[in-house]
């Protein structure tokens, strides 16, 4: 998105840099449970990321990208109880696998329909997948779920594993690093998604369908592309989630948790692309440290969703950008 | 051999025959300008061309190809390209953007996901160029919603160009602008038009426009041709001057 | 047989219940063009209330007279509504689409909160007002008469609905404003005070189809949710913006309903997304719909 130039290029590099070492350096300097809450705010990145695809380049708004995290999720528990795997990298294609199929096959419900459609077309789908986890509690574990213990996972084909009742702290810390290589991996493959001649298709698709089809872009291909691209990283999100949570339960899929997702992009800033990164990794600390105040989240969430919206529509990052680039202008102006 | 033939095309609305009959034909590098009031057919007829609508009966040929009921993107590959009356743009891209969008397009490299799009140095160079030839390349980076009224009907027809059209229709290019800059733009239009020997129908409504850049005049009303030859001839039909109410066709 | 004429009256009184909740949709989508996320939500509120006032009156009042307090359910929806419209909803018919979903959507996370912060998790009940007015045999078998009394109701509120839009003054407006928003405005009509009446009227209906049916099932967290997903499949199949389309969808989706749960229970939900799935797909602007 053509966002105003802000930061210099020097500038933005710095930044990165800093941020990066940052982020090397969190298990070293903090304790084992900032830790872990650092590796679900990176794990909820990347399913903002994905879902912000939809969102700020292809302008589909999505209500049941739970379906995804879902779908990442059941694929590690399910492989890891029926088919005693324990390797975290055939999770991840498990969970790949898995969100890809579910993606391609509801895209095509999904995308071919105005936007409001799709919104609830996708809301719809998370509530179906849930009354089934709830539902088919002999395949699910209904309610009580599927335990997924840390001690089961290995690491990098099997090099590194977690035996013994103390290994957590271990887990923890070589987990942290095994998601934060992931993450960089999933921004950088989504930066250069959205660049792409693919990544310009979809942001003209959502500025001007009408003219997008008179230079001849099939309109719902793309938009199934991306809804299955989308799919793919929300289910990635979900499939590294689990090892960290130690269960999966049908909550996972319940539709708050796709107002969350949705609720990271806006807080963030959905027209800019790391927006949903930040809203994702603040929302994080701010639902441990908020749940503690009140027990109705729900009515926070809506609320600061509600304001955001009317007051605040570029979000934190979006906000902060035009900020910058104003107060830039204005030094500009008055030197 | 004309390039674009249209057989006894019809479009109801209801009651209302918006295209009523036409038989149309386009020959080869022709500017042609089609008129008359509003209603006439004149936008029904383009969006049947363009496969924005689809015929009641009749049929439409570009050279001997039916593409009557022919989607969008075969009727680009045909080599038809349309503007719009209410400026069609990407807003939220950049000018340069949305012309290089209009080149991946026609190239078929929409789908490379795994490539940086301003990294294709072919497609910006002629996107650059393309703009340069609309005066519009110092406004290259900045978004399209920030330019001015004249500056995006110039846009909106530069996007409808990069797609290399053999045959272009511009739907009221210089409505809603001020009349200096409907000059510039009908200008520009004309000479990159026929400098790029691209045919061209031009819906108008001004008739100073009409007839200043116009080669051949085709009036149309109530959903059929009225008159079609050149403007002189046009300008002395007096049915034409009785149906165009408040017109100047005086010399 | 008999047990299939009790499922078909069972059909049709949820049909009823549908229909309000679906006509309360498409009237606010057909009068402004927004989809209302937050709708499910009003049936729930209805639902509550109307509960609630006639558990907590149940004691001190004869119970004929309990049947006042149905509508309450309603009244507090589109009082609800009132409010909500011109201070929520109207400073985003000008911007794009997802601005006016995601506002909607806050307003659901708001509202299920609050039901829940007001009620609390246990189901509440207002069995007595099924229980009072007996069963009725039906072949043989018993039936309840409120059943049979709000299938009554529903087929009145279709009518009084279509009567209203197609018959009275109001109606016009309504249907003018629906179809021309400026022109209406040109006209003299006082577009602001459609739009608040409409939305209004749209989740009275939403809340008398929960006050309608918390006698029979009762309410619970997540009712609302629930509700906004088969109304939206009434849409689908019906056509959004129609009234038509909400009676006879309602019809269908309710029939199909009480079929998927009499012989495979899990897949009530999975059968019916997918039977919308397969009419979109097939005829997107569903039975009586628009071509946009």
């Amino acid at each position: 998105m053509s966002a105003p130039q802000a930061f210099s290029i020097g500038g933005r590099a710095a930044v990165a840099g800093a941020v990066f070492i940052a982020l090397l350096l969190v298990p070293i300097l903090a304790s084992t449970y900032q830790t872990q809450l650092l590796t679900y705010g990176l794990t909820l990145a990347i399913a903002a990321l994905g879902f912000n695809l939809l969102l700020g380049y292809t302008g589909l708004l999505s209500f049941g990208h739970s379906a995804f995290l879902g779908a990442g999720a059941y694929a590690v528990a399910f492989m890891m109880r029926y088919l005693g795997v324990s390797s975290m990298e055939l999770f991840l294609l498990g969970g790949i696998a898995f969100s890809a199929a579910l993606a391609a096959l509801f895209g095509v419900v999904c995308v071919r329909h105005t936007r409001i459609f799709f919104a609830i077309l996708t809301l719809a789908l998370s509530q179906v997948l849930w009354t089934l986890a709830y539902k088919f509690f002999w395949i699910t574990g209904g309610t009580d779920g599927i335990r997924v213990p840390f001690s089961k996972v290995t690491l990098l084909g099997g090099l590194v594993s977690f035996p013994g009742p103390d290994a957590f702290s271990g887990f923890v810390t070589s987990y942290y690093y095994y998601v934060l290589v992931v993450f960089a991996v999933c921004t950088a493959l989504m930066w250069l998604i959205v660049h792409s001649p693919f990544g310009k298709t979809l942001q003209a698709i959502r500025d001007n369908e009408t003219r997008a089809r008179f230079l001849g872009v099939r309109i719902w291909r793309y938009r199934w592309l991306a809804f299955l691209v989308s799919g793919i990283f929300t289910g990635l999100a979900g499939t590294l989630w689990v090892p960290l949570n130690g269960l999966v339960t049908p909550d996972v899929l319940y539709w708050p948790q796709s107002g969350k997702i949705v609720f990271f992009a806006v807080l963030g800033g959905f027209r800019n692309f790391f927006g949903p990164i930040i809203g994702a990794v603040t929302f994080n600390y701010l639902e441990v440290y908020a749940v503690a105040l009140t027990e109705y989240w729900q009515l926070t969430l809506g609320v600061i969703l509600i304001v955001l919206v009317t007051f605040l529509p570029a979000g934190i990052v979006g906000t902060a950008v035009r900020l910058t680039a104003r107060l830039k202008r204005w030094r500009e102006a008055s030197a | 051999m004309s390039l674009l033939r249209t057989e006894g095309l019809k479009k109801y609305f209801g009651d209302t025959r918006a295209v009523d009959g036409v038989d149309f034909s386009v020959n080869e590098g022709e500017f042609l300008s089609l008129v008359g009031t509003n209603g006439a057919g004149k936008t029904t007829l383009v969006n049947l061309i363009s496969a924005f609508l689809f015929p009641d009966s009749g049929r439409i040929f570009v050279g001997e190809r039916d593409i009557t009921f022919s989607p969008v993107d075969e009727r680009i590959r045909a080599g038809i390209a349309r503007s719009f009356q209410l400026v069609n743009l990407f807003d939220d891209l950049s000018v340069l953007d949305n012309v290089a969008l209009a080149i991946f397009a026609r190239e078929r490299k929409t789908k490379r996901i795994f490539a940086l799009a301003e990294r294709d140095t072919g497609v910006t160079a002629e996107a650059l160029d393309l703009l340069g030839q609309f005066n519009l390349d110092g406004k290259a980076q900045a978004l399209a919603r920030g330019l001015a009224q004249g500056e995006r009907k110039l846009l909106d027809v530069a996007v409808a160009y990069a797609l290399r059209p053999k045959l272009l229709f511009l739907d009221e290019p210089t409505s809603g602008v001020s009349t200096r800059d409907k000059a510039q733009i009908m200008d520009t239009v004309s000479s990159v038009v026929r400098g790029g020997k691209i045919t061209a129908v031009v819906i108008e409504h001004d008739m100073d426009v009409v007839f200043k850049y116009s080669d051949r005049v085709v009036v149309m009303h109530e959903g059929r041709f009225l008159a079609d030859g050149p403007p002189e001839e046009i300008r002395r039909n007096t049915d034409v001057a009785t149906y165009l109410l408040g017109t100047d066709v005086s010399e | 047989m008999e047990i299939v004429a009790l499922q078909v009256l069972n059909s049709l009184f949820y049909a009823a219940v549908l229909f309000l909740i679906a006509a309360g949709l498409s009237l606010i989508f057909g009068v402004m063009g927004i989809v209302n996320m937050a709708h499910g939500s009003f049936y729930a509120l209805g639902a509550y209330v109307t509960a609630w006032s006639v558990v907590v009156t149940a004691a001190a009042v004869p119970t004929p007279v309990l049947y006042l307090f149905l509508p309450l359910g309603a009244v507090a929806a589109a009082l609800v509504g009132l409010a909500i419209e011109p201070t929520l909803i109207r400073p985003f018919y000008r911007r794009p689409e997802e601005y006016q979903l995601l506002v909607t959507f806050g307003l659901l996370l708001v509202l299920e909160d609050v039901i829940r912060a007001v009620w609390g998790g246990t189901p509440l009940t207002a069995g007595k007002l099924v229980d009072f007015l007996g069963l009725v045999q039906i072949g043989g078998l018993p039936y309840p008469v409120y059943n049979l009394l709000m299938i009554g109701v529903g087929a009145v509120a279709a009518l009084g609905l279509w009567a209203f839009v197609y018959r009275t003054k109001f109606g016009v407006l309504l249907r003018a404003t629906a179809q021309d928003r400026r022109m209406a405005a040109a006209l003299g009509i006082d577009v602001g005070r459609i739009y608040v009446l409409a939305f209004g009227l749209g989740c009275f209906m939403a809340g008398l189809g929960g006050a309608i049916v918390v006698p029979s099932q009762a309410a619970v967290l997540g009712m609302g949710v629930e509700v906004l997903i088969l109304a939206f499949v009434v849409v689908v199949i019906g056509g959004l913006g129609s009234l038509e389309g909400a009676l006879v969808g309602a019809l269908i989706v309710s029939a199909l309903r009480t079929i998927t749960i009499q012989f495979w229970e899990e897949f009530e939900l999975a059968a019916l997304y997918l039977i919308a799935a397969i009419v979109l797909l097939i005829r997107p602007t569903g039975l009586f719909g628009r071509k946009s």
